[in-house]
């Protein structure tokens, strides 16, 4: 029961990188792109995470892991703002569809 | 081909690449982002050779406080207009004195001789008595402890330096850090507290796997750059007499330790067994508190307030 759970929890995870991955190099503008990693990452990174946690002998090891999450999902949301603002205040502004490059 | 054979040959290849990118960028902005990327790719390459010890170090330092003194460097260059694109006869010498070193390290490598003396086995051997049971532990701080001794030296020196070389900047005036920015304040407060627990995690479990006085020092490191740019603490100016010494407690705590054991056992560093572990753990926190010191000094006492963000 455990193995097949967490191969599709994992899938998932790999699913969520490659459509964040996707978003950096496809998307218009440094926002879209920080949404696309800073949300698709940090799904993946939950769902890689929750996958090998239920695959832990022990619990302490499986809470090791899960720890990752909250941790990276901090840091991964303060950077984000970080470098939004930092473009905001450089003078980049969103892009809008039908506006051009 | 193995997945795993299949991973190795396309990190290798990811680091030539990124290192490869990184000195043809064409501005240094992205250079010293993938430097700070090549980095990364190098902590993986140690995990895969299977020597965590080295991985921890070169994330903490290699990646993270050499890419943050970089970026700061990079900052103050673009700042005050120092410096330029190098002549290209220079880029030219520089370029045949690089392909030359390569060429001549190439065949010195693969003319290595068998290492003389198999030290593995005498590691292994003498394991109960260092007072620790990770052999890369054991080898820092028993075996080779003069080595280490000398290396905390060095880094204490090189800080001594970087105060002197800096100058005692009389001209600088101190300005009030404007409020910080409540969002990654708050990124501050949560994770510094847990970096300091992982510090001192780092430090005790060196005694039995992975980790030691240096990785523990490091994340201490971060956690004081990390209060720095998040704007909770203004950088260093002077040092005063706390953090002097702070500085330079932990060379002398495990200079005195070498010398009592002089007086006592006969020998610089010869740890009697009994106390080998207790001795061990004392001498590594002291070194974890100044080498924390030290390698955030490297940054802190560097960073002025006034210059502007």
């Amino acid at each position: 029961m455990i193995e097949p759970v967490s191969t599709i929890l994992l899938c998932v995870g790999g699913f969520f990188y490659f459509a964040g991955t996707l978003g950096l190099l496809r998307f218009p503008d440094v926002y879209n792109r920080l949404h696309a990693l800073a949300k698709a990452d940090n799904l993946g990174l939950g769902c890689i995470l929750l996958g090998l946690a239920i695959q832990e002998q022990t619990l302490a090891e499986a809470l090791k892991l899960l720890l990752i999450w909250p941790l990276a999902l901090a840091a991964s949301a303060s950077v984000s703002y970080a470098i939004a603002r930092r473009a905001d205040v450089l003078g980049i502004k969103p892009w809008r569809d039908g506006g051009g490059e | 081909m193995s997945l795993e054979m299949a991973f190795d040959l396309f990190l290798a290849a990811s680091l030539l690449w990124s290192g490869w990118r990184a000195l043809s960028a064409p501005d240094l902005d992205c250079a010293l982002t993938l430097f700070i990327t090549f980095g990364l790719l190098m902590v993986l390459a140690w995990a895969r050779l299977t020597a965590p010890d080295i991985a921890l170090a070169e994330a903490a330092i290699g990646a993270g406080l050499t890419g943050a003194l970089l970026l700061d460097a990079y900052g103050v260059l673009r700042a005050g207009k120092v410096g330029g694109q190098a002549g290209k006869f220079t880029r030219l010498t520089v370029v045949l004195a690089a392909v030359s070193l390569v060429l001549i390290l190439i065949p010195a490598l693969a003319d290595l001789a068998p290492p003389a003396l198999d030290m593995r086995p005498l590691v292994e051997a003498n394991l109960q008595d260092s007072g620790v049971t990770h052999p890369v532990t054991a080898v820092l701080l028993n075996y080779r402890g003069y080595d280490t001794l000398l290396e905390v030296g060095v880094l204490l020196l090189a800080l001594v330096a970087l105060l002197a070389a800096r100058g005692t900047e009389s001209g600088m005036v101190s300005v009030p850090r404007p409020s910080p920015d409540p969002l990654l304040a708050m990124l501050g407060r949560v994770a510094v507290p847990v970096m300091v627990v992982v510090a001192v995690y780092l430090l005790w479990a060196g005694a039995f796997r992975p980790g030691g006085a240096f990785q523990a020092a490091a994340v201490l490191a971060a956690a004081a750059v990390l209060l720095h740019l998040t704007g909770l603490r203004p950088g260093w100016r002077q040092p005063g007499a706390g953090l002097r010494w702070g500085l330079a407690g932990g060379f002398f705590l495990f200079l005195g330790v070498g010398v009592i054991l002089l007086l006592v056992e006969g020998e610089l560093l010869r740890f009697p067994p009994d106390y080998a572990g207790l001795l061990i753990l004392l001498v590594e926190s002291g070194l974890t508190l100044s080498l924390g010191l030290i390698l955030a000094g490297l940054f802190l006492f560097l960073s002025h307030d006034n210059r502007g963000a």
